[in-house]
């Protein structure tokens, strides 16, 4: 290991600047450089907060039926059209991002949750635990997620239905399922920080000073392995969305009165031809918020790289 | 199972083997051009990209990488239908099995209907691929034995072509074959938008229609092709780098 002189290099950066500076402070520097992440930054607040203030604003319910404006265009009574049902369209794209964010998000957590805890126990742990946890992993990774995905919603779909209401069911078992199918990555990631940390010297000193396993992990190591992670969770923010999108757009997600943005595709897709306008609008959502989720990652990555010097 | 015996369709009325015998061919032979297309693309442009990493070229093929991936399939198909189809008028939007022509006009009538769902397909892959390629070049690229095989007075391509793109392909070969999931995953919406009377529509209509033979046959399918792809990586590597080698 390196000589007792030196400190390790994660602590550096912090000392060797005058003023006393946290690591977060220091990622949000390193996050603003990169602009194309900064702008998405701001897109993502705007589209969460018109999404979640939206509807007080927009008061057109999104079930309003209105047979005299079947498909129309854009205009300045539905400026993003209807549908064949002349339901207004902004409505239901401001409801339906609501949901689409929702899974986004709660997703993300559980998939982090369930992969720092695997990777944390099987980064801790030597021998066969850690083996038979990243057998697992390796096991779950080269499932097939849709083709498995449709196949739980088949199983579950009407016992869950039954169990707890269509519309909470159905939330529950997209969340489940898109977060339980991705949190493999994750716990690679905590497994492979968690290996290499918990050798350092700060954490040595910390078990030389009695500190117990779990304090050694709450208090040392996690807070040092978060930087990829909160990368990853970055991105399966948006691959959550685009899971949820993809399985409304098969038709197996929310039933058709809960407009998710996947949803109002499927149903634009047979009405392509004369009303493009249906299509077009929540696609480009989807693209724009998975694009600037994206981009944010990207740069929260260059922002948590301690490799890199800016 | 393992008897070869499948089930019956509860609504085809057919032997479940039969059906999927039936489908398979057509979705091989769309995600096969489509992993080839977007080989096709990735390979040299992030090659290219990483030999002048920072330039335009590599800026500009960066962004339309990040934009190819964060296009959802299904709206990529939509846009495609929309401008091709409907305002364009050149390229049909279902995918037929049954074309009525004989000889070259039968090849051609074939080749337009796979060109959208292939194009669609490939260039999500495409946008991922290229960043793999390239951050893999990029690592390789300033290792100290290229500099040697540049001082020997090698050609910039031999260079490249030879020392570089091998080695760099190894982990991207690993990535491609993690990736085979999310591939299987991306076809199954393909022929969905497409009418692509493959197994993925299969499955789909066999899920909305409850007929739980076909759903279980299909998904086996597609985990066998799942292994089968992880297999032939394992081959590829031994392929690439003789060191690694199974006897």
């Amino acid at each position: 290991m390196a000589g007792s002189t030196h400190a390790s290099p994660i602590d550096k950066p912090a000392s060797s600047s005058g003023r006393k500076q946290g690591p977060g402070s220091e990622a949000w520097r390193r996050f603003r450089r990169h602009k194309l992440a900064l702008v998405s930054a701001v897109i993502l607040v705007l589209i969460a907060l018109s999404v979640l203030l939206g509807p007080l604003i927009w008061t057109i319910p999104i079930n309003d039926i209105d047979f005299s404006a079947r498909l129309a265009g854009p205009s300045i009574k539905h400026p993003m059209g209807t549908d064949d049902l002349g339901q207004d369209l902004l409505a239901r794209m401001l409801y339906g991002g609501r949901i689409s964010l929702a899974v986004g998000l709660a997703a993300m957590v559980i998939a982090i949750l369930v992969g720092v805890l695997v990777g944390a126990i099987a980064g801790m742990s030597r021998g066969w635990v850690d083996a038979f946890l990243m057998w697992l992993t390796d096991l779950f990774l080269s499932l097939p997620q849709l083709p498995l995905l449709l196949l739980i919603f088949y199983l579950f779909n009407d016992a869950l239905k039954k169990w707890v209401g269509p519309e909470t069911g159905v939330f529950i078992l997209v969340v489940a399922v898109i977060g339980g199918l991705r949190w493999m990555p994750v716990a690679r990631l905590v497994r492979a920080q968690f290996l290499s940390l918990r050798e350092k010297e700060f954490v040595e000193a910390a078990r030389a000073l009695g500190a117990s396993p779990t304090r050694q992990v709450l208090k040392h190591i996690l807070p040092n392995a978060m930087g990829p992670v909160i990368v990853a969770a970055t991105i399966d923010v948006a691959a959550a969305i685009i899971a949820e999108s993809t399985l409304s757009f098969l038709g197996l997600g929310f039933p058709p009165d809960i407009p998710t943005w996947g949803r109002i595709l499927f149903d634009a897709k047979d009405h392509l031809d004369i009303a493009p306008h249906w299509a077009l609008f929540p696609g480009l959502m989807i693209f724009i918020t998975v694009l600037t989720i994206n981009y944010i990652g990207d740069g929260l990555r260059d922002a948590f790289d301690p490799r890199r010097v800016l | 199972m393992l008897q070869g015996s499948w089930g019956f369709s509860f609504v085809s009325r057919m032997d479940v083997d039969q059906l999927i015998l039936q489908r398979l061919p057509t979705t091989l032979v769309v995600i096969g051009s489509s992993q080839l297309l977007a080989l096709a693309i990735a390979l040299p442009v992030g090659i290219y990209a990483a030999t002048k990493p920072y330039s335009i070229f590599d800026q500009i093929a960066n962004t339309l990488a990040f934009i190819g991936f964060s296009l959802p399939t299904f709206f990529t198909g939509i846009l495609l239908i929309l401008l091709f189809s409907i305002t364009l008028d050149w390229l049909p939007f279902v995918y037929r099995a049954d074309i009525a022509e004989t000889g070259w006009r039968f090849y051609w009538e074939h080749f337009k209907q796979m060109i959208m769902p292939v194009t669609v397909l490939g260039l999500f892959q495409a946008g991922s691929w290229t960043r793999y390629v390239r951050s893999a070049v990029l690592d390789v690229i300033r290792l100290d034995y290229v500099t040697t095989a540049r001082s020997k007075g090698l050609a910039e391509r031999v260079v490249i072509g030879k020392h570089v793109v091998r080695n760099a392909l190894i982990p991207v070969v690993t990535l491609v074959a993690l990736q085979m999931p999310a591939i299987f995953g991306g076809a199954i919406v393909t022929e969905q938008i497409f009418r692509v009377p493959g197994i993925g529509s299969l499955l789909i209509s066999a899920m909305l229609a409850n007929d739980t033979p076909v759903i279980m046959a299909v998904t086996f399918v597609f985990s066998i092709l799942v292994v089968f792809c992880n297999l032939l990586a394992d081959v590829i590597y031994g392929w690439l780098d003789p060191r690694i080698s199974y006897r």
